[in-house]
């Protein structure tokens, strides 16, 4: 095995970062796959592993830890989705509370990064900043979190304090509340706690912390937004982006236009590092490569997902529409509440419009065009392909690193830990031991300094 | 009336890892990492008890007692672990969806101890209200207990189908809406969290009910609680409140053998023959009919629990009142308590 250069070496290829995203609650993961009949794996269920029970947390975290990855990533859902006004039952379903899961999955793991997705407007600072304190103390120095907000009243309905918070307020809730816990996470300046003030738009809380400072400082904070306000909070607060941008000359862009808003900030681009969500499909040919990724999407989008797209596309029922056959000739509705928990679609029309083009052009049916449109993934290949494209992502600046999302639990990782990951090492470009023991040093993150709160305080 | 404790064994018993803060000593490290909390309920397991208990609250130093059991879970087999996760600050939603986690993680073995916050400092904290009153933050910990188990029934334990058929991963006609709306709040559900594999994770509360709102604290304790843990300096007080509590219960049109009344009892051991007089103890007092078990709040837990486990232990072992194996695998079974049935399949199974 190679030892991979220093980094600070100017000559040395540039480094990646890989993060492993428990497979999500959505259609990207598939669950009614077919064991493989000969072969590795013959007569186990892979995909029937339970999204639930603890040891598929357990399969996936200890093999991205195998496999030298910086951490592992659980998303964050606080209702359960609806499709004309119920709930939806077509993909996964159901997930665990994800600080409880990282920390007791902290307990077999070492050195993997345990990050959170947590709702900043579902939550109180005081209460979070200790949890999440409370998982880098039981962790030596692991934790993360995923910073995100809603405005949506949709998931308030589960919550005392509601869905009131304004869109406009989301992001200065978010940054106000990050302040909060920074400054709750720093107020042990000896052997004992300072009492905090802090009194902002936002919140109004008084008193001491309950914990020294943690081994990182600060949790590594994580940002997955992409609207401008989105992008000048990660380039405040952030050390890791989560974006969607995974083509290389939008992630370029994306990248250049990240970084340039941290020296406003007096941030070095370096302490920022972006990570695109990607999927991957590997195969021992190019070609087996790609009818096994066909192969996939078929199956995350069966019939009815199909049917379902359609709907929240154009916001109508479709069920007298047929799958298998053309497009629905009528128009979309942009007013349309009929699903709920999703990411609204900005311009529906515009994506009909284009949906008609395609299915015209190569003359798809329903089905085949929501598969065209919605099921891409991102590395398509032989491991070795996969490995040098990741590499020249990295090399050209549309990414620092990855958040791989297998599309099987719990074992989805195991290809690319297996096959990808040397070939990565070979290059040069990934780590082949863990340097140091904390997330930061995983990401080569500086220490976490607290910014000055620029509110009302005292 | 007067029902004394049936002269059930094992004697549930259990233990707390709270005592003062650094056990007596200058700065103890172990409170901020997972050892020292590791060692006790090791310990505490290899004396086959059945559930520690981890107190908490937002003013106290350390990590928060449910991401400490959370971290011991995997790390143990077979004991019960149940923190205190209050109900004044904290969203109920979080509550019931952190609990069922615990009960995933830990394979059937979570419990969860309410508590409420009643100072002004913890209000301090969040800015959101003022201190509650007693009776109030009471009242309040019982909808929360109320709604908890709501949504542990939201979901039944069969709700996940995986039909290929028809594309579903879901019955979603065995998921249900909680639709709560109590005095204090409301929630909407269903869990994001399938059914916990408890079915409802034991509640222990303390219904010792002689501070503020005491009698609120002991009619929660009747309502929701499956273990009441009752501090008493002699068996005659705890006799009482467990009168008081299955009374209640009954009242409630629950069965009283469905709340075990634990005698919470606070001890020091210096010495093996301290363990052998806690043995004597809580023999006489169980022989007695005081209570259904006992749960050990040690001064010290570092220094009393050693002795607890190699001396206490194997005397009430050998007088046949402990267990020396747990023949079972989740805190329910441990303690006797049956799984209880999905609310929503047994309103179905009646309607048949």
């Amino acid at each position: 095995m190679t030892t991979a250069p220093h980094p600070s070496d100017p000559s040395a290829p540039r480094q990646l970062h890989l993060a492993a995203h428990f497979p999500g609650v959505n259609n990207t993961t598939v669950w009614d796959d077919a064991p493989p009949a000969t072969g590795r794996g013959a007569g186990r269920h892979p995909s029937l592993g339970s999204q639930i029970r603890f040891d598929s947390f357990v399969h996936l975290a200890r093999t991205a830890e195998r496999g030298l990855f910086d951490f592992f990533f659980l998303a964050e859902g606080l209702r359960l989705r609806e499709h004309k006004g119920r709930i939806h039952d077509l993909d996964v379903v159901g997930r665990p509370e994800s600080l409880t899961v990282l920390t007791a999955l902290a307990a077999v793991t070492d050195r993997l990064g345990l990050a959170a997705t947590v709702n900043a407007t579902f939550n109180e600072p005081y209460e979070l900043a200790r949890r999440l304190s409370s998982l880098d103390h039981l962790s030596d120095g692991r934790a993360a979190w995923n910073v995100v907000t809603t405005s949506d009243a949709f998931t308030g309905e589960n919550f005392r304090r509601g869905g009131y918070l304004d869109r406009a307020d989301r992001y200065t809730r978010a940054a106000e509340f990050v302040a909060a816990a920074r400054r709750l996470w720093d107020s042990w300046r000896g052997p004992a706690p300072e009492p905090v003030r802090h009194r902002g738009a936002h919140f109004d809380l008084a008193g001491p912390f309950t914990l020294p400072r943690s081994p990182q400082g600060h949790p590594v904070i994580i940002q997955a937004g992409d609207s401008p306000e989105g992008r000048d909070f990660a380039a405040a607060t952030a050390d890791v982006i989560f974006t969607r941008h995974s083509g290389l000359d939008a992630g370029r862009a994306f990248y250049a236009d990240v970084k340039g808003r941290l020296a406003a900030h007096g941030r070095r681009p370096d302490d920022l590092k972006i990570m695109p969500g990607v999927t991957f499909v590997l195969g021992d040919t190019a070609a087996e490569a790609q009818e096994h990724a066909a192969e996939i999407r078929r199956r995350q989008i069966s019939p009815q997902n199909a049917l379902l797209a359609a709907e929240q596309l154009w916001g109508v029922d479709l069920s007298a529409y047929d799958p298998d056959g053309p497009l629905p000739d009528i128009d979309p509705d942009p007013h349309s509440e009929l699903a709920q928990g999703r990411v609204k679609i900005a311009d529906p029309a515009a994506v009909v419009a284009k949906w008609r083009a395609l299915s015209q052009a190569k003359g798809l049916s329903l089905r085949e065009t929501v598969i065209e449109t919605t099921g891409r993934q991102s590395f398509v290949g032989t491991p070795r392909t996969v490995a040098a494209e990741m590499t020249e992502f990295v090399r050209a600046r549309a990414a620092d690193g990855f958040i791989l999302v297998p599309h099987l639990t719990p074992d989805g990782l195991d290809p690319f830990v297996d096959r990808v990951v040397p070939l990565l090492q070979e290059r040069g470009v990934f780590r082949t031991e863990y340097a140091g023991g904390t997330l930061r040093s995983h990401l080569g993150l500086p220490e976490a300094v607290t910014p000055v709160w620029q509110g009302e305080a005292s | 009336m007067a029902s004394p404790a049936p002269q059930r064994r094992p004697i549930p018993l259990a233990v707390a890892l709270d005592g003062p803060p650094d056990g007596g000593r200058p700065a103890a490290p172990e409170r901020f990492d997972a050892a020292g909390y590791l060692r006790l309920v090791r310990l505490a397991e290899r004396g086959t008890l059945d559930f520690v208990t981890l107190g908490d609250a937002f003013g106290r130093p350390g990590p928060d007692a449910l991401a400490v059991l959370s971290r011991v879970a995997p790390a143990t087999s077979r004991i019960g672990l149940v923190p205190t996760v209050t109900t004044t600050h904290t969203e109920p939603f979080h509550v019931a969806t952190s609990i069922a986690t615990l009960d995933w993680v830990s394979s059937g073995r979570a419990g969860w101890r309410p508590d409420v916050s009643l100072t002004a400092a913890e209000a301090a904290l969040f800015g959101r209200r003022p201190a509650p009153a007693p009776d109030a933050a009471w009242r309040e910990a019982g909808e929360v207990a109320e709604v908890a188990a709501l949504l542990w029934d939201s979901w039944e334990d069969d709700a996940e189908i995986r039909d290929r058929a028809s594309g579903r991963f879901i019955d979603r006609d065995r998921l249900h809406y909680t639709d709560y709306a109590g005095e204090f709040f409301s929630v909407r559900g269903p869990s994001i969290v399938p059914r916990p594999p408890q079915g409802r994770p034991p509640v222990v509360l303390d219904a010792t009910g002689t501070g503020p709102g005491g009698a609120t604290v002991r009619q929660v304790a009747a309502a929701h609680a499956d273990v009441a843990l009752v501090r008493a300096e002699d068996p005659a007080t705890a006799f009482a409140a467990r009168d008081d509590l299955r009374a209640r219960a009954r009242a409630l049109g629950r069965d009283p053998d469905r709340l075990l009344v634990l005698a919470s009892l606070a001890i020091e051991l210096y010495a093996s023959g301290d363990a052998v007089a806690l043995a004597d103890r809580i023999g006489d007092w169980y022989a007695d009919g005081a209570a259904d078990g006992f749960h050990l709040r040690p001064a010290d837990p570092a220094r009393d629990l050693g002795l607890l486990v190699d001396g206490t232990v194997p005397v009430l072992q050998h007088r046949c009142l402990l267990r020396r194996f747990y023949p079972g695998a989740t805190l329910r079974e441990h303690l006797g308590l049956p799984r209880p049935a999905n609310r929503h399949a047994r309103a179905r199974e009646v309607s048949r």
